[in-house]
């Protein structure tokens, strides 16, 4: 069973379409209980990072932990990526889960740029091309190379660049799956292990989206 | 980079779509649901539905249309045209629609910009502007409401600086003065809103060739521009407007 969760802020309906579009056990809940059992963790988010608050209010926090603790494989979208780092600027007193290093920052207000045609408006909205790491990436496979998908965001993770220490007795380790370039170079999608995160919305991202879905969905550890 | 998105606008009417575009060889071409996935497939970067319908009963059969035209579709869905509600416009998004387009209602009462904002996100409220300025300065150009039947008593900058102020995600941007021409879109007003926000804004009336939205993408600093009937005259879908645009220089998403 897929456990969708839903914190009471935003729109499910999309994201679900998407998902019950290349899998058949996915189920929208708030219930922790449900998210400890399931197979595996899906966490939409649109809107803003201080809307987490209700993870950490609702028990879904310690639950979420859990489940990664014990190898579910999970997956963050937009904000639900955002999540998984120490926190953002956009709710500086919110804390993140943490799992990755680092705080999400906020896209600085471009206006117009030397070119014409390239746009420097904050939020960034629309249709980008992302790159993807020479390292293998299970999340991202086939997705097609240099793969177009959409996003819609003002804060953003920035991408690694260098290794960053893994926990406990682990190496050094990159978790950037994928990078995307609008003002800044920003981490398009995260993955390690079997946490993972995307900051475009494959629900919207066509074939290439679906193609991210059904990736996730079919992930065995 | 970026790309400049092209917007595919369907107008239903009780479930039907009235005008708009066409496809020769779709067996029912007033079937809302397989006319967005035609133009999803042909490269349409996003698709709105306009639902001018007025009856009461025709407002039940757009939620029924709203769900089945996104079951199939993933790419940017937008649901306009008569939402007056917080309860209308989330009964648009448990049906799948991605945003909602709302004019005469935000106009009427600015916070409702603010409600749905609050509640689904700035990305996911459109406000749409039909504004008209004759021979007048873009700075001069007046809001309509209701179809374009009545003046709203509002600058067209002014009130998309107020739009973004309150939460709006993008502007959608009408000329009437230019809407049914095919003489290409105001170009002068489309970059003078979209140098008023920081918001994307979306241009639209007055598309007739390739070349109207090269050009509304360059001198009108435009996101994204909306087509509808441009695919009747000599263009013929999205695929085909975006093979130009991308000889033309302008960043497109190309369909495989």
């Amino acid at each position: 069973m897929i456990a969708v969760v839903d914190y009471q802020a935003g729109n499910l309906a999309s994201a679900m379409k998407a998902i019950t579009a290349v899998a058949d056990d996915a189920v929208v809940t708030g219930d922790p209980d449900v998210v400890c059992r399931a197979d595996r963790i899906i966490l939409p988010g649109v809107g803003h990072f201080a809307a987490t608050r209700r993870l950490d209010e609702t028990g879904l926090t310690p639950a979420i932990k859990l489940a990664i603790a014990r190898g579910t494989p999970f997956l963050g979208i937009c904000v639900g990526m955002q999540w998984l780092l120490e926190g953002s600027e956009e709710a500086p007193e919110q804390p993140g889960l943490g799992h990755f290093p680092g705080r999400c920052r906020r896209f600085p207000s471009g206006g117009d740029t030397q070119f014409p045609l390239e746009s420097a408006k904050v939020p960034h909205v629309g249709w980008n091309a992302i790159t993807t790491r020479s390292e293998p990436t299970r999340l991202l496979a086939g997705i097609g190379e240099p793969a177009m998908v959409y996003f819609t965001h003002s804060y953003f993770v920035p991408a690694y660049g260098t290794p960053i220490p893994g926990p406990g007795a682990e190496g050094l380790y990159d978790p950037t799956a994928a990078t995307c370039r609008y003002i800044e170079t920003f981490a398009a999608a995260l993955e390690h292990e079997h946490v993972m995160g995307v900051q475009f919305h494959p629900e919207m991202s066509g074939a290439a989206g679906l193609t991210v879905l059904r990736n996730f969905v079919s992930w065995r550890c | 980079m970026l790309a400049r998105r092209i917007i595919a606008c369907l107008d239903v009417d009780a479930g039907r779509v009235v005008k708009g575009v066409q496809f020769a060889d779709l067996v029912d071409a007033g079937d809302p649901a397989a006319l967005a996935a035609r133009h999803a497939d042909a490269g349409a970067d996003e698709i709105v539905l306009l639902d001018i319908t007025a009856t009461h009963e025709g407002r039940g059969t757009l939620l029924d249309t709203v769900r089945r035209t996104a079951a199939k579709l993933f790419i940017p869905f937008t649901v306009g045209g008569g939402i007056r509600s917080g309860d209308e416009t989330t009964a648009v998004f448990d049906a799948g629609a991605d945003k909602v387009s709302i004019n005469s209602a935000a106009l009427a009462d600015p916070s409702l910009i603010e409600q749905i904002g609050r509640r689904f996100g700035a990305q996911a409220v459109i406000v749409a502007i039909d504004a008209r300025r004759g021979s007048g300065r873009p700075e001069q150009a007046e809001v309509y409401v209701h179809g374009g039947r009545r003046l709203a008593g509002r600058k067209a900058l002014e009130w998309a600086r107020e739009a973004e102020a309150r939460g709006a995600g993008e502007i959608l941007l009408t000329s009437m003065d230019a809407d049914g021409t095919r003489a290409g879109f105001d170009c002068e007003l489309t970059a003078a809103v979209s140098h008023a926000v920081q918001i994307p804004v979306i241009a639209s009336g007055g598309a007739g060739t390739a070349q109207h939205f090269a050009e509304v993408f360059t001198r009108g600093h435009a996101d994204a521009a909306l087509a509808a009937s441009i695919f009747h005259f000599g263009v013929s879908d999205a695929r085909a407007l975006k093979q130009q645009l991308d000889r033309d220089g302008v960043p497109v998403r190309l369909p495989c």
